[in-house]
């Protein structure tokens, strides 16, 4: 076995369970499985800078002379279509509906951990099984309920179903995470004299800051990526980025560039936050079963 | 069907609940009734609305013939070979999605958990495929890389035949060869990023002192892995195959863009999809709706139990 | 105990928060308000194909600068453009104050008082001249009480069109009136003459608007129909079926490259990308090819539509711009129309963009008009044949239940042709026999034509 075994560890030091000769190998794995991945991603990207005749050639021409129009296309060119509009949609039924998601699921998940109802249990189950029903089967009486209240093409529309499709996992997390408070700083603070908007304002929020950043992360993400939804319910004025990336694919000549340039664009929010905020991707993914 | 266990081990049980009462149960609820009130009016009432119109006849393009159907849209929905068909095409996709995705994510997290010279780069490129958005995914595949013109895969192709010098290189119609495949490949590309990133977080939480102490004892790489690291890692597996599932059997953007639901890839989403926004039969639409709402009820139960064990193994860990 | 959880303070704290939210949001700007601002604002949702796109590009600073009104597009591929009209017009949501439908929609959705009619507000400009536009195509816009429903923007045939230059270095000539045993002999010597270039680009892609117009013209001439008269289907019958497995092998053996998802857009970009040699589809497709800027301009000939039993089988078809009933902005929606079909804006594309782009096919006087002749020079009088044979009371060689060259005027049609077209393509793609895509089809057009024969 090698040195390394014999050491005495710090304990929770991570160590490769492999003999050393073999650690170049498994670096030379990960690197050629994580370039395996990036490929797709690295050339939507490279593409996305080529003129449209470079795209489009076989073999590929990856070396070609890099330009912006792919890009210029996107922010309307030559068809006079401003896709900000649709971003600034797509910003606001995100933000807003993670705004509601955390006001809806704080004190829910307080009811479900740290002081909690009856039958907590049960009622956690109830938020994951509506997370189960089939999405598609609610567009129909959406779409004739906000129809009839006017609500059509409205981006707070937009902002409540995000909202509905969010809640449950932000409670699965939110408990999670509140349950992880040391109840010996609530009863302090309760001995204090604290009524609770203060527990909440200077013990819970504060402690639970990382976990409400992960929960608030991936309600951005789900619901900036969404499209469905916003396929069917909006038009003019509540349109957001996914639906306007479907248009791009068009009949007018070579679009290949110009499709790259505005899928790298409204991927660009979701691609900052995550890479920005990775630990916090893994805490939100799990639910907060990792802390 | 899960019978309410009290919150062992919780804070919960410890902080001390002294003033019994109505007053004192409501007090305690008052906090979830909000997002509890929310999620049943916003999940159910449509519900109920589906299930009244999947007893009409409610066809948008013929609005003179509105009225009340009996079981006539449900025999339809029974009778089509299209909605088995996408039963069928559902399961496949969702199944083979998620297994190999949480393989691929497996040996990838497992890779990962080594130290080698740039891991953190590694791993920050392994995560961007999760980070695209789904429908610019999806054209990014359906366009840029299975195109049979111009598509990277077949440009390779091209590419690497004519290092031997030959020009006539294969060029498959990705597309159209293997549609479900095409759609389940981009599908897998996203997703093993995530179960990659739930994998390795179980991995890295690993107490290490056993794992120590079984090398020190003479155990060989492979029988810790299947002896505590696997076992470790089983509510991580779980966790992510449920989490992957509920959002893959939901797929609507990847078959939309690549294929439109044609060559057989239509999955129950996209046939309901259809039913509704393309041949506009609200009853028939609903009818469907309902059938599989309540299939997944009865799937979702099953899943469930198995979260129910999460939840009390939460505690034990 | 201190932390008494007390309902009333948290209902303040949920209900400030959720105020601070609106606020926020209303500080943004950004609410979904009607965007109603005393109906100078247009809303139109219409079809991606080019020419829309060109008066997308030229409506900001022509229209709206000499009218005021606003003009916001959505613009969307042909299958999720149809859905989504429908959808809006057959609910009456009234989010669109115009949109692109054509003559299979019109009479439909006249009949259930969902458009509003244009007799009265665009017809009636003298400045429009309602005479000079083709009554073969307006016909078609008419509702069974006689009126105008939508006016057309361009109108279209379908056509053959190949690669002169290609046909020449190969010593073959293509007849004026080519019959489809004709055009399958010489794909198939034409099929690789250049790297890459395979014979012929026919659509592939499912949908009742793209392999379906296709289809149904090769039907037609070969003896074939979706129903008869008196509605018994006829997907399975012997002339659709030969129609079919000749299409299907077509494609297959010397079609373009991923057939089974490609439709006007693809095949358009296959010919001027100078992947196929030959390319039958509408007409309206020439002005694109003749562009200036496209790579195959000059090269390309036109030949009618191929035939088989029928003397013509190109289809017909407009796009044409309609108002349904429901929107918002009637006014200012006419306006538009008026504008947009007008020969004012073909005069306007031809000294802006080029007189091949002009979305011609719906005025006399376009092919009067000696600049369109010579820009258009290589295809308009092929055009114009094609749109004058095309005859939707008799396209094929048996009498119809309905008036329509390429689909049936019925409303299950869109879903019935979107349906057959899947299965077809996925014959194309060598997934099944053509037989039982047909098989298929035949029990999904069976139900339709049981509900009209108990009728």
């Amino acid at each position: 076995m090698s040195a390394t075994m014999t050491r005495p560890r710090p304990l929770r030091r991570r160590e490769p369970l492999v003999r050393n000769h073999s650690k170049t190998l498994v670096g030379l794995a990960a690197w050629t499985v994580g370039l395996f991945f990036f490929a797709p991603f690295a050339w939507m990207v490279l593409t996305s800078f080529h003129s449209e005749t470079d795209a489009a050639t076989n073999p590929p021409s990856i070396a070609a002379q890099l330009t912006l129009d792919g890009y210029r296309e996107f922010f309307g060119a030559s068809t006079g279509a401003s896709p900000w509009p649709a971003l600034i949609n797509s910003a606001t039924a995100s933000v807003l509906s993670t705004l509601l998601v955390l006001a809806l699921s704080i004190p829910a998940a307080y009811a479900l951990s740290i002081r909690p109802v009856r039958k907590w249990s049960d009622v956690m189950f109830f938020f994951l099984s509506t997370k189960m029903l089939p999405v598609v089967a609610g567009l129909l009486p959406v779409y004739l309920a906000a129809q009839n209240l006017g609500m059509l093409d409205n981006i707070w529309l937009l902002v409540l179903l995000y909202t509905t499709m969010n809640l449950p996992i932000a409670v699965w997390m939110m408990r999670s995470f509140l349950a992880e408070i040391p109840v010996a700083i609530l009863e302090a603070a309760a001995i204090d004299g604290a009524g609770l908007p203060t527990v909440f304002r200077r013990i819970i929020i504060p402690m639970a800051a990382p976990g409400i950043a992960a929960t608030s992360l991936i309600c951005f993400i789900f619901s900036w990526n969404e499209m469905l939804f916003a396929q069917v319910l909006t038009g003019v004025q509540a349109s957001t980025g996914p639906v306007f990336l479907t248009s791009f694919v068009t009949s007018q000549g070579l679009f290949l560039a110009k499709v790259c340039a505005a899928a790298v664009a409204v991927s660009i929010p979701v691609l900052i936050a995550g890479f920005a905020a990775q630990d916090r991707l893994v805490q939100g993914l799990t639910m907060g079963a990792v802390k | 069907m899960h019978k309410a266990k009290r919150p062992t081990g919780s804070h919960a049980a410890q902080v001390p609940r002294q003033r019994p009462g109505r007053a004192k149960a409501w007090a305690t609820r008052a906090p979830l009734m909000p997002a509890l009130v929310y999620m049943v009016i916003v999940t159910q009432l449509p519900f109920v609305a589906t299930l009244v119109i999947s007893f009409m006849n409610w066809d948008a393009l013929r609005p003179d013939e509105r009225g009340w159907a009996g079981f006539t849209n449900y025999k339809l929905v029974f009778t089509d070979p299209d909605m088995r068909a996408s039963v069928i095409t559902t399961v496949w996709l969702t199944a083979g999605v998620v297994l190999l995705s949480l393989l691929l994510g497996l040996g990838v997290a497992l890779l990962l958990d080594h130290k080698f010279r740039g891991r953190g780069v590694v791993r920050t490129m392994l995560i961007a495929p999760f980070l695209v958005v789904p429908v610019a995914a999806a054209l990014l595949w359906k366009h840029a890389l299975y195109n049979p013109e111009y598509g990277l895969l077949n440009g390779t192709l091209t590419w690497i035949w004519s290092l031997f010098g030959s020009d006539s290189p294969p060029q498959p119609d990705w597309i159209s060869d293997r549609p479900l495949t095409a759609v389940a490949v981009s599908l897998i590309w996203q997703w093993t990023p995530f179960m990659m990133l739930i994998l390795l977080a179980g991995l890295q939480s690993r107490p290490m002192e056993i794992i120590e102490a079984a090398r020190v004892d003479g155990a060989n790489a492979f029988q810790i892995f299947r002896h505590l690291t696997l076992p470790h890692l089983r509510r991580y597996l779980e966790l992510a195959a449920l989490l992957g599932s509920i959002y893959i059997v939901q797929n609507f953007d990847a078959v939309f863009t690549i294929t439109s639901g044609g060559l057989g890839t239509a999955n129950l989403p996209y046939t309901i999809y259809q039913t509704f926004y393309q041949a506009h039969d609200y009853g028939r639409a609903s009818a469907a709706g309902v059938v599989v709402v309540l299939g997944t009820i009865v799937v979702a139960t099953f899943a469930l139990r198995l979260v129910s064990t999460l939840l009390r193994e939460e505690k034990t860990s | 105990m201190h932390t008494r959880p007390s309902r009333a303070r948290l209902t303040t704290a949920a209900l400030t928060g959720l105020t601070c939210t609106a606020l926020l949001a209303g500080c943004a700007g950004a609410g979904g308000s009607g965007g109603d601002d005393g109906g100078k604002t247009v809303n139109v949702l219409m079809v991606n194909n080019p020419q829309m796109i060109d008066l997308q590009k030229l409506t900001k600073d022509q229209f709206t600068k000499k009218t005021g009104i606003k003009v916001n597009f959505t613009v969307l591929p042909e299958n999720e453009v149809r859905d989504k009209i429908t959808q809006d017009v057959a609910t009456q949501a009234g989010t669109y104050d115009v949109v692109t439908v054509g003559a299979y929609e019109v009479p439909l959705w006249a009949k259930n008082g969902w458009l509003s009619p244009m007799d009265d507000t665009v017809a009636k400009d003298a400045s429009f001249k309602q005479d000079d536009v083709f009554t073969s195509m307006t016909d078609g816009l008419r509702g069974e009480d006689g009126k105008l429903y939508a006016e057309p923007f361009y109108g279209e045939s379908s056509f053959l069109m190949y690669r002169k230059d290609v046909f020449e270095a190969k010593n073959l000539t293509m007849p004026d009136r080519p019959t489809w045993k004709q055009v399958a002999d010489l794909a198939a010597k034409v099929d690789g003459a250049e790297k890459g270039m395979k014979g012929i680009c026919l659509r592939g892609k499912p949908g009742w608007g793209e392999l379906g117009a296709s289809l149904t013209t090769v039907v037609n001439t070969e003896g074939g129909t979706w129903f008869t008269k008196d509605w018994q289907a006829q997907v399975d019958g012997e002339g659709f079926a030969k129609a079919a497995e000749q299409y299907v092998d077509l494609v297959r053996k010397h079609g373009e490259a991923g057939a089974p998802q490609a439709g006007f857009a693809e095949c358009l970009n296959n010919f001027t990308q100078e992947k196929t040699a030959m390319w039958m589809d509408a007409t309206s497709a020439a002005g694109l090819l003749e562009d200036p800027e496209s790579p195959v301009a000059g090269k390309v000939g036109y030949a009618q539509a191929p035939v088989t039993e029928t003397k013509a089988s190109g289809w017909l078809w407009t796009w044409a711009l309609a108002q349904p009933k429901a929107g918002k902005h009637q006014d200012a929606g006419a306006e538009f129309v008026k504008w947009a079909a007008s020969q004012e804006y073909e005069q306007l594309v031809g000294d802006k963009l080029g007189w091949a782009r002009v979305p011609a096919g719906k005025r006399k006087s376009t092919y009067d008009n000696p600049e369109y002749q010579k820009a258009a020079g290589p295809f308009y009088q092929a055009t114009l044949t094609a749109i004058s044979e095309a005859d939707p009371r008799n396209p094929g060689t048996q009498p119809r239940p309905t008036v329509g060259v390429q689909y049936v005027t019925i409303p299950e049609f869109q879903d019935l042709g979107t349906k057959v077209t899947q299965e077809i393509s996925a014959a194309i793609a060598g997934r099944q026999s053509v037989s039982d895509a047909l098989d298929k089809g035949q029990k999904l057009a069976e139900q339709v034509a049981a509900k009209y024969r108990n009728n």
